[in-house]
């Protein structure tokens, strides 16, 4: 299927620079954009998330010269949250608004910096074919030249400040597109902890597409969050692939609470021996917003461990999606798998399609799943207003509640305290006045 | 007070109260006895403002006003008090909040001054040690992973906090040892008050042991077939509600 889309941004393709073995990564990427287009609607992965009103768009990069361009800190801050930031906006990184003090053992990159140094050294990362159609907006931003980060941490090392990647989308032209490609790597026995914050200028209609990239080496361990508050005018696509050595942990957040159009899609290889993925999110959906999160993980290793608990609100005519798919590998004993889901419709007109699905190649496995869409438990509704919180705010309080699982083990309060805001403000009739309410435990 | 006349109530198209009348006056305790399935919850429900409890015939007067116009928040406003028989576990609402944002809602929907976070802690904390409760508990969800004793205690301990005007306990002594019976009636006890009303519904005489009521009425299929003073509610540990049963009978004969 041919597609204007992918015309309109691929004719740079061929005159961009790096080094040879880039060039060829990005022309077989274009090669295969151009002969297979975007998927059609029976493609499994796209099912529920169709492209059709994508594809007939012209697109058009983010200049960039939008350098110079104002920002509203507002957009890339977040209470309880220092540096070092890093600020990436349009696709471009802006050093005027992030700031990196020298932090030891932590290497952190343009990707264009690091290109001109040793390339090499990313080829494996930047080197990795996106095989599937199904993998369509990895593959365009492997085919154009583009920014990112990468960020480094040196074996042994336990970095201890939060580290805040912001990616934005300023308002400005329509159809704007931008990417970004962030490779996050992790050696023996270190630590991270990283916000990724993706949000937008008010109005702003880009299309921003990330790809991640995150390698744990043995034994080290990523707390990971993150935090999607674009605005509602604006569509991401963001892929996030992890691939776990032996005993290393992933513990990672994810709160989607913007874009009018947002697919994520979260791999995850537990490669070595006790790899271990945590993995906690929301989606809370009002409007007509859309939103499909789609999960992949696999056990590919001995005593691998998953853990993942996903919440859904939809409200109004929003639509989300959730696929949560494990498999484990012949040879991966001893694996422990669980995967709950569960929503909430607070609106006639809202639909959530979820869809666990797991595979078993292995002995001595144990899997769990599970996945519902319901409303709110009206015992608890009444058990509230019996006690005098009006109805509205008791319908808040729940939803807010339920949402909760996916943030409520981060310590930092502050941090916490806003993301309950972020989320209330998205709730139906949110008439909580004051302070949010505090989470339990 | 408190004036039922005539109830008649349906819930999921079957009748279950059947002309109920019952009269409470400030500063009365009143305990509803009688077997599984007279209704005895199902009046609590209709009083607090449940829904799915559809009253065909009769009335509820509740100082002056009538209860059943009402909205359950709006109920709670006015001073009416439900201990539940069931507390409702609510993960991720802490009880601090939870609590503190009901009382000061009923506060503010009352024209009252909302307490800030350090009046609120005082009563908090006057509170909890009547009831024998743990600080640790209001840092918790709102019934989460509390023991079964712990839930009733935290309904009595939610009753003396928000100061009802009128408690309606259900069947609060379920489930309950006897040194957390004591306690829950303690907490009654020091709330007795020549403004206040109590309708304590309970299958067992036992708590009337702690909790003694002015009136002990009988709820049999729908409706009091018998009142009295305490005693009745001996006469009725001692020969069970049959006995009640077959003197209606025998009276309608």
């Amino acid at each position: 299927m041919s597609s204007a889309m992918l015309h309109s941004l691929l004719d740079e393709v061929e005159s961009a620079k790096g080094p040879d073995w880039l060039k060829q990564v990005r022309v077989e990427a274009r090669t295969r954009l151009l002969e297979r287009g975007l998927p059609a609607a029976r493609n499994e992965a796209w099912k529920y998330t169709p492209l059709r009103a994508l594809e007939s768009r012209g697109l058009r990069r983010v200049a960039a010269d939008s350098q110079s361009v104002g920002v509203d800190p507002a957009l890339y801050t977040l209470a309880g949250v220092d540096s070092p930031r890093l600020v990436f906006v349009d696709g471009a990184l802006r050093r005027d608004l992030s700031d990196l003090p020298g932090v030891h053992g932590l290497a952190i990159e343009s990707l264009g910096a690091a290109l001109e140094g040793n390339a090499e050294s990313l080829s494996a990362s930047l080197g990795r074919s996106f095989d599937a159609d199904a993998q369509v907006f990895a593959r365009l931003n492997s085919a154009l030249p583009g920014d990112g980060v990468v960020i480094r941490v040196a074996p042994g090392v336990k970095v201890e400040p939060l580290l805040h990647l912001v990616m934005l989308g300023n308002a400005g032209a329509a159809d704007g597109y931008w990417q970004l490609r962030n490779v996050i790597e992790l050696g023996e026995g270190s630590a991270l902890r990283l916000i990724e914050h993706y949000a937008g200028g008010q109005g702003c209609t880009h299309l921003g597409n990330v790809v991640n990239q995150y390698s744990l080496k043995a034994g080290a361990r990523l707390d990971l969050l993150q935090l999607q508050a674009a605005p509602d005018s604006m569509r991401l696509i963001r892929r996030s692939d992890a691939v776990l050595d032996a005993d290393a942990h992933l513990e990672m957040r994810c709160v989607e609470a913007g874009a009018q159009w947002m697919r994520h899609d979260l791999a995850v290889a537990l490669q070595g021996d006790r790899a271990r993925l945590v993995s906690r999110g929301v989606f809370v959906l009002n409007g007509r917003q859309h939103a499909d999160t789609r999960i992949d993980v696999s056990h590919r290793a001995r005593d691998t461990a998953c853990d993942l608990v996903w919440r859904g609100v939809a409200d109004q005519r929003a639509r989300g999606v959730f696929h949560g798919a494990i498999t484990v590998c012949p040879g991966a004993d001893g694996t422990d798998a669980l995967l709950s889901n569960k929503n909430l419709l607070l609106s006639d007109q809202a639909e959530i399609d979820t869809q666990p699905v797991l595979e078993i190649h292995a002995d001595e496995v144990k899997a769990a799943h599970g996945a519902t869409v319901g409303q709110l438990d009206e015992k608890a509704l009444f058990y509230l207003r019996s006690r005098g919180i009006d109805e509205a705010e008791a319908r808040s309080l729940l939803t807010l509640a339920f949402c909760r699982i996916a943030f409520d083990s981060i310590t930092n309060e502050t941090l916490r305290s806003q993301l309950d805001a972020m989320l209330l403000e998205r709730l139906p009739r949110a008439v909580l006045g004051g302070n949010a309410p505090q989470v339990a435990g | 007070m408190l004036k039922i006349d005539n109830l008649h109530v349906r819930v999921a198209g079957k009748e279950i109260l059947k002309a109920l009348s019952l009269e409470a006056k400030a500063g009365e305790v009143h305990a509803i006895m009688g077997p599984n399935g007279a209704g005895k919850s199902t009046l609590g429900n209709v009083l607090a403002g449940r829904e799915g409890y559809e009253v065909t015939q009769g009335s509820v007067e509740y100082d002056g006003i009538n209860l059943l116009e009402l909205e359950p928040e709006e109920r709670a406003a006015a001073g009416v008090f439900l201990a539940f028989q069931y507390p409702v576990e609510i993960p991720g609402v802490n009880n601090t909040y939870f609590l503190r944002s009901a009382l000061n809602a009923q506060r503010k929907r009352r024209g009252e001054a909302e307490l800030d976070s350090v009046q609120f802690l005082k009563r908090v904390r006057e509170k909890l040690a009547v009831l024998h409760l743990k600080d640790e508990l209001l840092h918790r969800a709102v019934n989460e992973g509390f023991s079964g004793g712990e839930k009733k205690r935290n309904e009595i301990f939610q009753m003396a906090l928000l100061e009802p005007k009128l408690a309606v306990l259900d069947e609060t002594d379920s489930g309950l040892d006897i040194d957390a019976l004591k306690m829950v009636a303690d907490g009654v006890n020091a709330m007795r008050d020549p403004s206040r009303a109590f309708i304590v519904i309970t299958h067992y005489q036992r708590l009337l042991d702690y909790i003694v009521p002015d009136f002990v009425h009988v709820l049999a299929d729908g409706r009091i077939v018998e009142s009295g003073d305490k005693t009745l509610a001996l006469k009725l540990e001692e020969h069970g509600y049959a006995w009640v049963a077959q003197r209606t009978v025998a009276g309608v004969g």
